[in-house]
């Protein structure tokens, strides 16, 4: 039994025909830039995948040069139905992330997906709330959410105000932004949880979706709990296969043993931190 | 439908469309892959490792690449739900595939390997792997697969309680691989499937610990195909019961040097996490290289070395 009641789009795909729900295509690049240091947006064509991928949803990437065996997971940033793009953005972490970065235009890469349960998608009034490349879903969710007539309001954290060129990103599709650094260079100084309870307070937010590292998550799941606004959260392990089959991934939730990978990565805020 | 003319097989009594299995703990229930892979097509899904007791595996990083990206480190600890989750819901829910399912198993006691064959003697399960050769459980496991008197107690065991074919996955970790493989063929395996993975481990030099949570681990992939290919061809010529060939095979042409070097049968473990279709592609690569070579039948490519 799976935690997310409501079929994903590509299940849906899935269950009217034949199609199955999730597809590995070669997909060329149509473009690669450098967001900030370290930080890179590709953009390539898998149409089949931009058709079925869900705000939090993730791809596996598979690169064939680099020497990696593994693919790498990767959130998927926006996804276009009608050009048939898919943008993720990475940063450069390791040898696969290192791998990826260094191609070009017309070069391929492996794509497996759309995986995974991603975010609600039907709130009437949002709150996402992220940090460091935990932002890249969100602007998918932020997007899709945007062209469904919903406007979301964002809250980022990052440690200066280097980290949260992601603003600009979320110009075009979120209503209002609101902006934490640890050092006060940008926005409020402090963390996401030292404005969130006053948002949560005046703004009547239905859902809080969070992505970012672990502790900033269960921090906003503490906030969201105290003031009664479901989270969801989305989780990050190391994969092997994206599928359900390795292993690799198991979690504990409430309902038991789970896989990020399937189950996840995005789960109901309590049945992960508890 | 796809058809493979010359892949068609029987080992043990089970009908086969291809040679072709996939390796305990790399495909899970089969069900992972149904959108990559005609279940059916396969000569068998070998499904996660199961106990009797539900077991919750092994804290921290489970899986590491190796270097190079030649293979990967595993060190999940047979985490499954125990046997009677898997006879009550996911064996019924898996049988509608149409495909083989060979149920892998671990005791951490000589009689477990028994009760759990007995419990596995139903309609829809094809065989029994016993898996003595588990790099990751401190009980049981390897225990049994490095001690030819323990193995063969195993497998005698096994056969005593079911009426399925038991096929037996040897260890690499021995210093005698033939020795390991003639004692459970007297014992009454009816198969043998080798090479489970070989231990090993990997350091994070800033960290200065070791990468896996475990400490160690079971290494698969690319780099151990020479390894299993060597010992497939000395059990080959060691023993007269059928052999189900794996480690690191990655394409046709890594499942045609099995076949030539004497294996019966192959599994595909680490590979179909990289390509999740890879399955499908060693059939139609097997296919047109006995075509080619004017072979009617996979069998008799079987030991068709020079």
């Amino acid at each position: 039994m799976t935690l997310h009641e409501h079929a994903t789009p590509a299940e849906k795909v899935a269950a009217m025909g034949s199609l199955p729900a999730k597809v590995d295509v070669k997909a060329p690049l149509v473009s690669q830039e450098a967001l900030t240091e370290g930080v890179l947006k590709l953009t390539a064509v898998a149409p089949s995948i931009a058709l079925r991928a869900m705000p939090g949803q993730f791809v596996q990437v598979g690169v064939n040069r680099g020497g990696t065996l593994l693919r790498r997971p990767l959130g998927i940033a926006e996804a276009d139905p009608a050009t048939g793009h898919v943008s993720l953005i990475y940063r450069v972490a390791g040898k696969g992330t290192l791998a990826l970065s260094q191609l070009k235009p017309g070069d391929e890469i492996k794509l497996l997906g759309p995986l995974g349960h991603g975010f609600s998608t039907k709130p009437k009034k949002p709150l996402l709330v992220g940090g460091g490349m935990g932002l890249s879903p969100l602007l998918y969710a932020a997007g899709y959410l945007w062209g469904h007539k919903t406007e979301a309001d964002v809250l980022m954290g990052g440690r200066t105000e280097k980290e949260l060129f992601w603003q600009k990103l979320f110009n075009d599709c979120a209503k209002n932004i609101h902006l934490t650094t640890d050092d006060g260079s940008l926005g409020t100084k402090g963390f996401v949880t030292t404005i969130l309870p006053e948002l949560l307070k005046e703004n009547g937010y239905d859902l809080v979706i969070a992505c970012g590292p672990e502790i900033m998550m269960k921090n906003v799941a503490k906030v969201c709990k105290e003031h009664g606004v479901p989270c969801e959260v989305s989780l990050e392990r190391r994969m092997g296969c994206g599928l359900g089959a390795c292993l690799s991934c198991s979690i504990d939730t409430v309902s038991g043993r789970r896989k990020v990978c399937k189950d996840g990565p995005v789960f109901p805020a309590e049945e992960v931190f508890f | 439908m796809k058809q493979f003319e010359r892949l068609h097989t029987n080992l043990l009594g089970i009908e086969m469309k291809t040679p072709v299995l996939t390796a305990s703990g790399t495909f899970g229930f089969g069900e992972e892959f149904a959108d990559f892979v005609d279940l059916s097509l396969l000569g068998g899904v070998m499904v996660k490792g199961t106990t009797l007791k539900p077991r919750r595996g092994n804290e921290g990083v489970r899986i590491t690449e190796t270097a190079g990206g030649a293979g990967m480190l595993n060190c999940i600890g047979l985490e499954n739900p125990g046997v009677e989750l898997f006879l009550q819901e996911t064996l019924p829910r898996i049988s509608q595939y149409g495909m083989n399912i060979i149920v892998n198993i671990s005791g951490s006691t000589v009689e477990e390997y028994g009760v759990l064959a007995e419990m596995l003697d139903v309609p829809g399960v094809a065989a029994i792997e016993l898996n003595v050769s588990c790099p990751n459980v401190r009980e049981g496991g390897i225990v049994f697969g490095t001690d030819p008197e323990a193995a063969s107690a195993v497998v005698k065991e096994a056969k005593a309680h079911t009426r399925k074919p038991v096929i037996i996955k040897l260890s690499p970790n021995v210093t005698d691989i033939v020795q390991m493989a003639k004692a459970v063929e007297a014992a009454g395996a009816d198969a043998i499937s080798l090479i489970n993975t070989l231990m090993g481990m990997e350091i994070d030099i800033e960290r200065r610990q070791p990468v896996l949570g475990n400490v160690t681990g079971g290494l698969s992939g690319p780099c151990v195909k020479p390894v299993a290919l060597r010992m497939v061809y000395q059990v080959s010529r060691a023993v007269k019961v059928p052999i189900i060939g794996m480690g690191g095979i990655s394409c046709w042409q890594d499942a045609v040097q099995f076949f030539l070097a004497g294996t019966d049968a192959i599994a595909v473990g680490t590979a179909n996490f990289a390509n999740p279709a890879v399955t499908m592609e060693i059939c139609e690569g097997l296919e047109k290289y006995l075509e080619s070579h004017g072979l009617k039948n996979i069998t008799e490519l079987v030991d068709w070395l020079e």
